[in-house]
Formats: structure tokens, C-alpha cells, sequence
């Protein structure tokens, strides 16, 4: 069991500057995910924990001892990867065992500790089988396997689920949820989709062009994204963006495609008179109808059984995606409103979130 | 068009198919025909200049007179001893190869080293200098290091070889890197990683290599001929050569011919033994 901290870690690859200062602490036992978009920086800084890559500046503590100049193999460290690398001319006895031999331990405490993880895993009966008679699903057992057996103070998961299909990886992601809390090790889980980073992580972290945007769990960050960037990238689908301006003293916006303003009802938001702002509202918090609504052109209709998502336009061509109850009707003009609570102001300019002021 | 011409059709087109494949055997197989035959009469009946199609009844005496004692014009080292010096410089000349090209691939794909590309591109260029290019070089240096007459000179200078690292390094690329890294965080040294992943990840191709490299060093004629002139090396494809006299001596054909044939068994043996591996090495990949 054990604690990572991470201190200003920055990495360059020639010129090009892919992490820009990360810090990060990571509980005992406590599961972060690192989400973002691909070329974000999250496999790199995966990789600089587990030693696969130096980095130019920062430091890596595990447990509070200084890793970073530390070979992979003297970390005491676990990693499962994207393709597994199971070693294909191995059984999968010998794959899981590795690790263990070249650590030199007794040949009955490797027997005990693969058939312990075998059994942990439901891969008994695969012991004796090479990684090419496997299926997906199977090997990745066996890719987990292997990170079990050697008892690591960490677990590094980069991309684990990316190789299945989408029926396994839910089952997937379940099991290492369980598996996680069960064995209790501190884990880094790297993923690019926000559904698994969202059903994973205690805590997430969002990376954005090699910055940790925000740090958070997953609830804080869906309700209070730090910018338009982690409102945009968390949330499915996608939060709708409103170019307007504060009116009202702070207390109101109107939107820049006209209408009534919009009251914030947590109070008002510094800058005063005319400041131009951008709205984020997500889908799900748009109803039909109102005293207030917007009038949308519809597009298209998605229906989803449960619900429909519908794709329109605001009068000054904004495009506004709506997550609506049921089989929703299609009518060429329709009226959405805002619900108000659901509200997001962040800064035109910079993007960064726009809380009430004294609030 | 009705069945019956169809099928006639399709008979007389597999037809044509055979016929002509079975001129091909004819023509490969007569020759190795004509040596096996040859090599089971006497010397008078060959040296009549009518080439017989029938097996004869000396056989025995020739490959026993082959094996033991040699013969032709010019007393050639009996077969036996030929074939031992030939079989040692092929196994010599394929295992060195296939190991110090295994070694020098698996330090140009894996390592950062300053001077690596520095290293590949100078054993890349070594491919358009082959032995006869450089044979009087290699013949000088051969005599300062005493090692005329030595199977050690018999063999090393054939030993570089850049085409079975370039094959090797092209078979190391296709190695994912996550093996590596795998290996690294399992806490594997680079020997262990060569030794665990990448062998037995290479049997096939070496068994292939083996192959294409122990028929290239049987095959060896120049170099043997010029290195070595003690007759106790001497290797059964130069042996077999120089048992063929010019001008008005008659040629003891018939052990020639029963030398040939022995020295043909070792190659076929290999290529038999090891074709399964050497399919697979040539079209399989193990991933």
C-alpha cells in the first residue's frame, strides 16, 4: 500500500514540451484516472511513473521515496498495457510467473501466489495455454493476472480496455473496479473515454495539451467543470456552449442570439455590466416548453428508446443539442428552456469557470 | 455446353498441366539419374563414352572405394574425410553466422548507442562485397594470422555476413515494443530479455537461416580452394573438382560420380529434415 506524489513533472521531446509541470498526489489506495484526449500527455505521464521514461524535470515519489531516477523493475510497481504484451511463447502460468522467477523467489511461493491470482481471476483452467489460444477478454485476465502476482505498491493500467468490445469492457471495467477496492492497491488508470474515467476513478484528473486542467472526483467535475474544456470533453453528449453577456448588474445574461435574459439563480457573477461570457448548459438539462424558451430549429432526431437526443439550432445559428425524455416529437419550430440551477458561466476569453461572487 | 464437354475440357487442360510438369521433373531429374547410375558401374563400361540408364552391379566397390580410399586422376582425399571437413565448415559457417548476426541486430534494434546507425549502415554496405571482391585482402590477412591451412581460416572470413543481420533486424522491428517495456518492469536485464523473449521468439527464422546458410557453406568453393592445400581439410565440393582430370587422362567417372552422389546426401538431409521449420520461418510470424 502505498502513496504517489507527483512534483512539477514536465517532459520534452526535442522541442516539443509534451507535460507542462504536473503535480499530483495520490492516496493509499485510492484509484485516479487520467482523461483526456489523445496527444493530451496522459500515456507520457503514465510512462514517467513507471520509469519507461525520464523526465526532464520533477520528481516521482512513491511512498515519499524519490523514484525518479530508479529503474522500472526497482519501483515496485505493476503495469497492465493496451495490448497486453503477453509474452506469446509463454504459457500463461510462465507469463504470470515471470516477474517473480527473475526476483529470484522460491519456486512453491510462485506456484501459490499464480494459482492465488489465477483464482482471483476466474483463469485457472488457462494456465496451461499460450496467449495466442485466448481470447480478448481472457488475455486481459491474464495482463491483470500478471500485475497481481508481483504485489506491487502501485498498479498502472494505460489503456487496458481499449482492445475489447464495448459489451466486455463494461464488464471489464466493473471487475477492475472491484478488484481494485478489494486488493486495496493505489492505482493510475489512463483512458481516453470519459465513461470508463467517470465509472472508475475516486478522483479524475483531465489533461489538456500536457496540463492536469482539473483535479477532482468525478461528481465535482461533472457539476463544477473548471473550464469549457473539461465541461466539453466530460458529459455525453456534449455540453452546449452559448456565446452572451452579463446584464443586470451580474445577476442576468442575455444571449448573444437575443431573447429574454437569463437569471442565475446562485447569485451573481463578477465583471459587472456587459462582460461577455460563454453559457454552458448540457443536454440533459434542457426541457421543452416554458415562458422563457428559446425557439430551436430541429435538425435531427436520435431516438434512443429512453430518451431522444435531438440536434437544433437558436434563431443565431448556435447549434444546441437537447437530451429529452421519451420518444420526443419532431416539429420543424420547437421552444426549449433552460432550467437555471443547471447553469455554467465561464469567461469568454479564457474559458476558465465563473462562480458567484462572495458566493 | 453440356457436362460431358466440360469435363472433357477440364481432363484435357490437367492434361496438358501434367505433361508438361512432368518434362520439368525429366529434366531435373535425369542428371542425378545419370550420377546415381553412374556411380554403380565400372570405370571401363562408362569410359566406353555410352552413358548407361540401368543400375549395374558395382556400386558397392565404387562407394566403398570413394569413401575409403578416394580416387580420379589426381587421388583426391577419400569422401569420408571430405565430407567430415565439409559438413564441420557448413555447421562452422551457418552457426557463426547465424550467432554473431543474432548478437549485432539485437544491439542495433534494441540499444541507443552513439554510432549505432554508424554501425547497421557499415555492415549494410559489407552486402556489396562479397568473398570474391575481397579475396586477396582477406587472403593477406589470412597469412599474417597464420591461418592458412586452419579450419579457423576455412571458416571465419565466410562467417561476417550482413544479410543474416539485416534479416534478423528486420525481424527484431516487428518485435512491439511493449515486450520490452513489459520486460523492463518485470525486471529483466537486456541478456535475459534476449535470451527469454527474443530466441524463442527466432526459432523459426533461425531454423530457416540455418538452412539457406549451411547449403551456402557447403556450397563454398573459391575460398577452400585457395586457403587450404593440405589435403586433410580439403572439402568434398573442391575435392570432387579436382578429381575431374583434363586432357587425354581417363577419369575414374564411376567414383566420381559415387563421390557426387555422397556429397549430395548432407544438403538434402538438411533441407528434409528442417523444411517443416523452414517453411514457417520463411511465412510465419508468431503473433
Amino acid at each position: 500500500m502505498a502513496t504517489l506524489t507527483l512534483t512539477g513533472v514536465k517532459k520534452a521531446f526535442g522541442a516539443t514540451q509534451v507535460l507542462h509541470g504536473v503535480d499530483l498526489a495520490v492516496a493509499d489506495g485510492e484509484m485516479v484516472v487520467i482523461v483526456g484526449a489523445s496527444g493530451c500527455g496522459k500515456s507520457t505521464l503514465l510512462r514517467i511513473v513507471a520509469g519507461l521514461e525520464t523526465p526532464s524535470e520533477g520528481q516521482v515519489r512513491i511512498d515519499g521515496r524519490d523514484v525518479t531516477p530508479l529503474e522500472p523493475a526497482d519501483r515496485d510497481i505493476a503495469m497492465v498495457f493496451q495490448n497486453y504484451a503477453l509474452y506469446p511463447h509463454m504459457t500463461v502460468f510462465d507469463n504470470m510467473a515471470y516477474g517473480l522467477k527473475i526476483r529470484g523467489l522460491p519456486k512453491p511461493e510462485i506456484r501459490r501466489r499464480v494459482e492465488e491470482g489465477a483464482a482471483l481471476l476466474g483463469i485457472q483452467e488457462l494456465l496451461a495455454r499460450k496467449p495466442r489460444q485466448l481470447s480478448g477478454g481472457q488475455r486481459q485476465r491474464v495482463a491483470m493476472g500478471r500485475a497481481i502476482v508481483r504485489e506491487p505498491k502501485l498498479f498502472l493500467f494505460d489503456e487496458p480496455l481499449s482492445n475489447l468490445d464495448a459489451k466486455l469492457r463494461v464488464q471489464m471495467r466493473a471487475e477492475i473496479r472491484r478488484l481494485q477496492k478489494r486488493l486495496g492497491v493505489t492505482s493510475l488508470f489512463v483512458t481516453h473515454d470519459q465513461v470508463e474515467a467517470m465509472t472508475l476513478g475516486d478522483r479524475l484528473v483531465v489533461m489538456h495539451q500536457g496540463h492536469a486542467v482539473q483535479v477532482a472526483s468525478p461528481m465535482e467535475i461533472w457539476s463544477r467543470p473548471a473550464n469549457t474544456y473539461v465541461a466539453g470533453f466530460i458529459g455525453s453528449p456534449a455540453m452546449n456552449f452559448l456565446p452572451a453577456v452579463l446584464v443586470d448588474g451580474g445577476g442576468a445574461a442575455r444571449l448573444a442570439g437575443g431573447g429574454a435574459p437569463i437569471r442565475f439563480v446562485d447569485g451573481p457573477r463578477a465583471g459587472g455590466e456587459g462582460r461577455a461570457v460563454t453559457l454552458g448548459i448540457r443536454p440533459e438539462h434542457l426541457e421543452v416548453g416554458g415562458p422563457d424558451a428559446l425557439p430551436v430549429v430541429v435538425d435531427l432526431v436520435e431516438p434512443l428508446g429512453s430518451e431522444s437526443v435531438l440536434h437544433g439550432r437558436l434563431a443565431d445559428d448556435t447549434a444546441l443539442v437537447a437530451r429529452l425524455p421519451g420518444a420526443a416529437a419532431l416539429t420543424e419550430g420547437m421552444r426549449l428552456a433552460i432550467a437555471p440551477e443547471a447553469l455554467h458561466v465561464f469567461d469568454a476569453a479564457t474559458g476558465a469557470r465563473i462562480d458567484p461572487a462572495g458566493g | 455446353m453440356d457436362a460431358a464437354t466440360t469435363r472433357r475440357r477440364r481432363l484435357r487442360g490437367a492434361a496438358w498441366a501434367h505433361a508438361v510438369l512432368a518434362i520439368g521433373v525429366l529434366i531435373f531429374f535425369l542428371p542425378i539419374w545419370i550420377t546415381l547410375v553412374g556411380s554403380t558401374h565400372d570405370t571401363a563400361t562408362i569410359g566406353r563414352g555410352d552413358v548407361p540408364l540401368l543400375p549395374g552391379g558395382e556400386a558397392i566397390a565404387n562407394y566403398t572405394a570413394a569413401w575409403n580410399a578416394g580416387g580420379g586422376r589426381y587421388r583426391s582425399a577419400p569422401a569420408g574425410l571430405m565430407l567430415g571437413n565439409s559438413l564441420l565448415m557448413a555447421v562452422l559457417i551457418a552457426g557463426g553466422k547465424i550467432a554473431i548476426s543474432l548478437i549485432s541486430a539485437y544491439a542495433v534494434v534494441f540499444f541507443r548507442f552513439p554510432g549505432r546507425m554508424l554501425a547497421f549502415w557499415t555492415i549494410f554496405l559489407t552486402l556489396m562485397l562479397p568473398v570474391e571482391v575481397r579475396i586477396i585482402p582477406t587472403f593477406q590477412v589470412m597469412v599474417d594470422l597464420s591461418l592458412v591451412n586452419t579450419m579457423a581460416g576455412l571458416t571465419i572470413p565466410l562467417i561476417a555476413s550482413a544479410t543474416a543481420t539485416l534479416l534478423f533486424r528486420q525481424f527484431f522491428l516487428t518485435i512491439p515494443d511493449e515486450y520490452v517495456e513489459a520486460a523492463k518492469i518485470d525486471g529483466a536485464g537486456p541478456l535475459r530479455f534476449f535470451r527469454d523473449v527474443v530466441l524463442p521468439l527466432s526459432v523459426t527464422n533461425i531454423a530457416a537461416l540455418f538452412v539457406i546458410l549451411f547449403i551456402y557453406g557447403w556450397n563454398q568453393y573459391l575460398w577452400p580452394l585457395l586457403i587450404v592445400n593440405d589435403r586433410g581439410l580439403e572439402t568434398i565440393v573442391v575435392g570432387l573438382a579436382k578429381m575431374i582430370g583434363s586432357g587425354d587422362t581417363q577419369n575414374e567417372w564411376n567414383v566420381i560420380m559415387a563421390t557426387a552422389v555422397l556429397a549430395l546426401v548432407p544438403p538434402v538431409f538438411v533441407v528434409v529434415a528442417m523444411q517443416r521449420w523452414f517453411v514457417k520461418g520463411l511465412t510465419e510470424t508468431e503473433k
